[in-house]
């Protein structure tokens, strides 16, 4: 690991502008800089800040961004008005993790791309220009959405994947004030070259992410993820849905997918081609084809389309049997659902 | 001796006092409070942190390491390239005996795998050491590679793993074949798998003089004082190995690896003590791996069921620098009853780290490849599969003819069936169901030998009536200084309480290898057989003393129970501290050896019947091991709380073999692409929702004196054939690769 300064900011108004990496839960950024993916001279440690409570807002929650993912996963009013963000922070990492990790590192983690955890391999979102050291190599778990030749990492978020779902808004400060982007379009889509642009300006932080009211998708709404083992592993594809039914008509529909590319890919097509429609397997069916638009293989990972469809054809099922009184033992499995007998 | 670990009971509940007891572990306490000394927790005064700079490429050469840059760092005291690290005594290739791989102590500039160590770094702290590795920033001139099974043309080979044969033939396979009513062919490939074990291989050594003190995590003491002296040049007598407890070891701490001996000879060259602890990418390649596998059977069968004939072939990969193949094939020389029986190994070379024995090596894909293939034929003859193993039962070793010194392998089936429910099994593929999940039921019959090394121990009988036992055993965390400190106390036929156990430390004597399922009945043979020594030399004093009641009693006449022998003839005994204290003696110490005279007359296995029940979600491929159940017939179990450990870590083995251990390659660059436990997976709890492991009795009088077998390996052997075949069932997939991955099942 390279030498490195740390300072603790005390407060907000000494971390915006600091020069440096922002230190929070540590929970990925100390393993990059560990492996050498990460060197940065300054660490500014921002764990300290008072944006640790979770607030009403206008109808919806305010999430401080140092508030630890156990916490939001736990509170009563996420419970009761966001239970597919609570399904799916709780279906993400260890206990141990998520006592450790915050709202905004969660947001700001890196790929798990192997190409860009391997100093030794070009990586466009690591070193620019260097290429993409993961087109032609092992992509089972690369992107099948929003890919091009410089990028076909996916972003590892179970969090996100619900926030994009729930319309969610990142409110970010900066040098020049403050500035709000919806969780869908946080994270930059891989343009020719790369990665894209960094999701933060030098000296910006987020400071909370804001859930507007939920309204009548509280009741319909989980998270599923399919994964090799059962606890502690990344979705090889994930799916957010929360449903507004009346009198058995989809009045509303949310729809998000995981896995599948370097942002929480949100699936407006099939959100209204739901809309107006019967809440019946029919409906679900032609929704989930239309959530992979665009899907195409970025490599030896052709079957993660189907199985994004059927993620999301699971969602919305599970979604419109109604929110669970409480969440499952086995949060977001496939196995975890009243569905399985 | 002061430094040992006395593991006299310090606070510890005490369920038994003896073999056959579940006696909890005696250093569970010292564990679950810190207090147990690993060998990376050791730091002298006086430290260096070595950390290792590998290769990134996976075949060519290192032109240039910017040592400038490296020593330039503060903190940094030394950098050891091909030009300047110290030498060994001997030949890196030396093979002083069948267990030792090329020692790669920076002898050249050679890369012969990604991950290969090419420099040493030497610091004032780890963080020091780390970042002046990094700061090397190698060049290198390349040359193609292959890593995989398709990389390169198959060699032939005379032996295996172990130098075990790499063929066999009994009866005329194709001429049974040509008359077989039925010819089932099925191929099956496992994958490169790592030991994974939670402590990571290290060392701390430090000279005193011509004296070396070594601690690391290692399953063969004796060994391998032995063999650091031959690479180092010096006597064994000069080195002191301690090695109390491993966080595991899996068989990749029976083999000592160069990075040990650089530690070693830098602390030397240094005059400082220097400790090196891998990092958790760096375990994947110098440390040994299970090589994969592609595995092709033919079964042959006559028109009621029988196996006519049986083949096997394997094909696996070994380093290009060293030979170990995973024996594979092997797994069908003794299970079912082939009149006809022909196995046979080809290897391949390609540019990886040495494979080294792993957790049932040979047995574990040999098993999960013949299980399958037993399903496949009991398809093939429209039988149950559990009835076409009963009609196939071997009630002699096919590939020998021995009988067998005991096999409980039918009360295992039946057990386990009975609690599983087997007889409720629906025939066909895909006809069972839990809710919209598939369910599918599988099984298979699980076999380990049953081997015994060299070991030797001590037993002395204290004035106080404790005792002391010794030898150097290994205890991996499966239960050694509880299951043996049991034995030794019914060889001494004293309270286990009374026992003081020092093990793990070269200077004791050698209770040979913690592997192949077989320290329990080596090591414990000889605590056995010491404590009856030292017994029999208290007997001696007493019998022969006219003050004592025994007196006249003779050896054969005396039996030893709570610290007192008693007469058989009447009801007179005496305490071991009353003989000792009128003979005025402060001890008697007993020896004893531990080992198999001869070649045996009877095959000696452990067996057991391993049930699968899985549920596949239809859409998504997901499989989930809803209950796993287990029979096993191991001969005596020493302490069936261990016991039942042992085999159930083995099952959940078998769950990570079956449906996650893979580590990926990738092919351009040689390197792995999920060196971590991120990204290389394993069983966590939530993947095991149901598990059971029963043990059949089974007394053994041919295997040792004691009965025992082992529970260590054969755990993993079935299972995950089992497993394979659950899904077949559930899916009517059939599997043909291993872990079997969820987009293969839709």
């Amino acid at each position: 690991m390279n030498r490195f300064e740390y300072s603790r900011a005390e407060t907000l108004g000494a971390a915006v502008g600091a020069e440096g990496a922002l230190l929070a839960g540590g929970t990925n950024l100390l393993d990059l800089m560990k492996i050498g993916v990460a060197t940065p001279e300054r660490l500014v440690d921002i764990s300290r800040l008072s944006l640790d409570r979770i607030e009403e807002s206008a109808g919806g929650l305010r999430i401080g961004a140092m508030v630890r993912n156990a916490d939001i996963a736990r509170d009563p009013q996420v419970l009761a008005r966001y239970p597919a963000l609570a399904e799916a922070l709780l279906s993400g990492a260890s206990a141990q993790l998520r006592n450790a990790a915050t709202t905004g590192g969660n947001v700001m983690q890196a790929t798990r791309c192997s190409y860009f955890q391997d100093p030794l391999s070009p990586c466009n979102r690591r070193a620019p220009g260097s290429g993409c050291g993961a087109l032609g190599g092992a992509t089972r778990n690369h992107a099948v959405l929003g890919w091009t030749e410089g990028c076909i990492a996916v972003h590892p978020s179970d969090m996100c994947v619900a926030l994009a779902a729930y319309d969610a808004v990142v409110e970010i400060t900066g040098p020049e004030g403050l500035r709000e982007v919806p969780m869908e379009e946080f994270h930059p889509l891989p343009d020719a070259e790369g990665s894209g642009a960094a999701p933060l300006a030098p000296g910006e932080i987020i400071t909370h992410i804001r859930l507007p009211d939920p309204r009548a998708l509280a009741r319909n709404a989980r998270y599923v993820k399919l994964r090799e083992r059962t606890s502690f592993a990344f979705a090889i594809v994930s799916a957010a849905a929360a449903l507004a039914i009346e009198d058995g008509v989809i009045t509303e529909a949310r729809l998000a997918l995981g896995g599948v590319a370097a942002r929480p890919w949100r699936c407006r097509a099939a959100e209204a081609a739901l809309k107006g429609q019967p809440a019946t397997a029919a409906s679900f069916a032609r929704a989930a084809e239309l959530a992979t638009e665009g899907a195409r293989p970025s490599g030896d990972n052709a079957a993660k389309i189907p199985l994004a469809q059927r993620i999301a054809l699971r969602a919305l099922e599970r979604a419109a049997a109604g929110t669970p009184e409480r969440l499952p033992a086995l949060p977001a499995s496939v196995f975890a659902g009243d569905d399985n007998g | 001796m002061d430094d040992l670990m006395n593991m006299q009971g310090q606070g510890h509940v005490r369920l038994g006092s003896s073999a056959g007891q579940a006696l909890t572990r005696r250093d569970g306490i010292l564990k679950v409070t810190g207090a147990a000394t690993y060998a990376a927790d050791n730091r002298p005064d006086g430290l260096l942190h070595a950390v290792l700079a590998t290769a990134g490429i996976a075949k060519g050469r290192v032109t240039h390491l910017d040592v400038a840059a490296a020593e330039a760092h503060p903190g940094v005291v030394k950098v050891y390239t091909p030009q300047t690290a110290p030498r060994l005594a001997v030949s890196p290739d030396e093979k002083i005996h069948p267990f030792v791989w090329r020692m790669e102590t920076l002898t050249d500039d050679s890369v012969r795998y990604a991950g290969q160590p090419i420099a040493l770094v030497l610091a004032e702290t780890l963080e020091a050491a780390t970042e002046g590795a990094r700061l090397l920033a190698p060049r290198y001139e390349t040359e193609a590679h292959g890593v995989t099974l398709d990389d390169a043309e198959p060699f032939e080979t005379d032996t295996t793993a172990f130098g075990r044969p790499a063929g066999h033939s009994s009866g005329d396979v194709d001429a049974a074949r040509a008359t077989a009513a039925r010819h089932v062919s099925t191929t099956v490939e496992t994958s490169q798998q790592y030991h994974n074990a939670i402590e990571p291989h290290a060392i701390t050594a430090r000279w005193e003089g011509d004296r070396l003190e070594i601690d690391t995590p290692n399953q063969a003491i004796g060994l391998s004082k032995q063999t650091f002296a031959a690479f180092l040049g010096i006597d064994p007598s000069q080195i002191v190995l301690r090695s109390p407890f491993l966080g595991g070891g899996f068989g990749s701490k029976a083999i000592l690896y160069g990075g040990q001996m650089l530690a070693i000879l830098s602390a030397r060259d240094l005059g400082r003590p220097v400790k090196l602890v891998l990092r958790r990418d760096q375990m994947y390649g110098p440390v040994g791996h299970r090589a994969p596998t592609r595995q092709a059977l033919q079964i042959d069968l006559d028109a009621e069921g029988n196996i006519a004939a049986l083949e096997h072939d394997t094909v696996t990969l070994t380093s290009t620098f060293d030979q170990f193949l995973e024996s594979a094939s092997n797994a069908s020389h003794s299970l079912y009853a082939a009149p006809n029986l022909r196995t046979s190994h080809r290897g391949r070379r390609a540019d990886v780290g040495t494979p080294g024995p792993m957790r049932a090596p040979g047995e574990a894909p040999g098993s999960a490849a013949l299980e399958i293939a037993m399903d496949a034929a009991a398809q093939a003859a429209g039988m149950d599969p559990l009835e076409f193993r009963l009609k196939n039962y071997a009630e002699s070793d096919p590939s020998t003819g021995m009988a067998f010194s005991s096999k409980g392998l039918r009360e295992c089936y039946a057990e386990a069936a009975k609690l599983f429910g087997w007889a409720e099994r629906s025939a066909a593929p895909r006809s069972m169901r839990q809710g919209r999940l598939l369910k599918g039921w599988g099984m298979g019959t699980a076999q380990f030998p049953c081997p015994m090394f060299q070991a030797a121990a001590h037993a002395t009988l204290r004035a106080d009536g404790s005792a002391v036992i010794e030898t150097s055993a290994a205890d991996m965390g499966q239960g050694a200084w509880t299951a043996l400190a049991q034995i030794a106390a019914d060889g001494l036929g004293i309270d286990i309480d009374k026992v003081e156990f020092r093990s793990g430390h070269s200077d004791l004597p050698d209770a040979g290898v913690a592997g192949g399922s077989g320290h329990t009945a080596t090591a414990g043979t000889a605590l056995f057989n010491a404590g009856a020594d030292a017994v029999r030399q208290l007997a001696e004093l007493a019998t022969n003393d006219p003050a004592s009641p025994l007196f006249g009693a003779g050896n054969a006449g005396v039996t030893a129970r709570s610290g007192r022998l008693y007469r058989n003839d009447d009801e007179r005994s005496e305490a071991y501290e009353d003989i000792l204290a009128r003979a005025g003696l402060e001890l008697v110490r007993g020896e004893g050896t531990g080992a198999r005279e001869g070649e045996p007359d009877r095959a000696m296995f452990s067996h057991g019947a391993v049930f699968a029940e899985v549920l596949v979600d239809p859409d998504l491929g997901q499989v989930r091991v809803s209950r796993l159940i287990g029979a096993f017939a191991a001969g005596r179990i020493v302490n069936p709380r261990l016991a039942r450990s042992q085999l159930l870590g083995g099952m959940i083995w078998g769950i990570g073999m079956a449906l996650q251990e893979e580590a990926v390659h990738d092919t351009r660059s040689g390197r792995l692409t999920n060196a971590d436990l991120a990204g290389y997976h394993v069983p966590v709890n939530a993947d095991v929702p149901m598990i059971e492991a029963l043990t059949v009795h089974e007394d053994d009088p041919f295997v040792n004196a004691l009965g025992i077998k082992g529970v260590g390996e054969i755990g993993v052997t079935g299972t995950v054939g089992a497993i394979g075949n659950a899904v077949w069932h559930a899916t009517g997939v059939q599997p043909t690769r291993f872990p079997i991955h969820p987009e293969s099942l839709i």
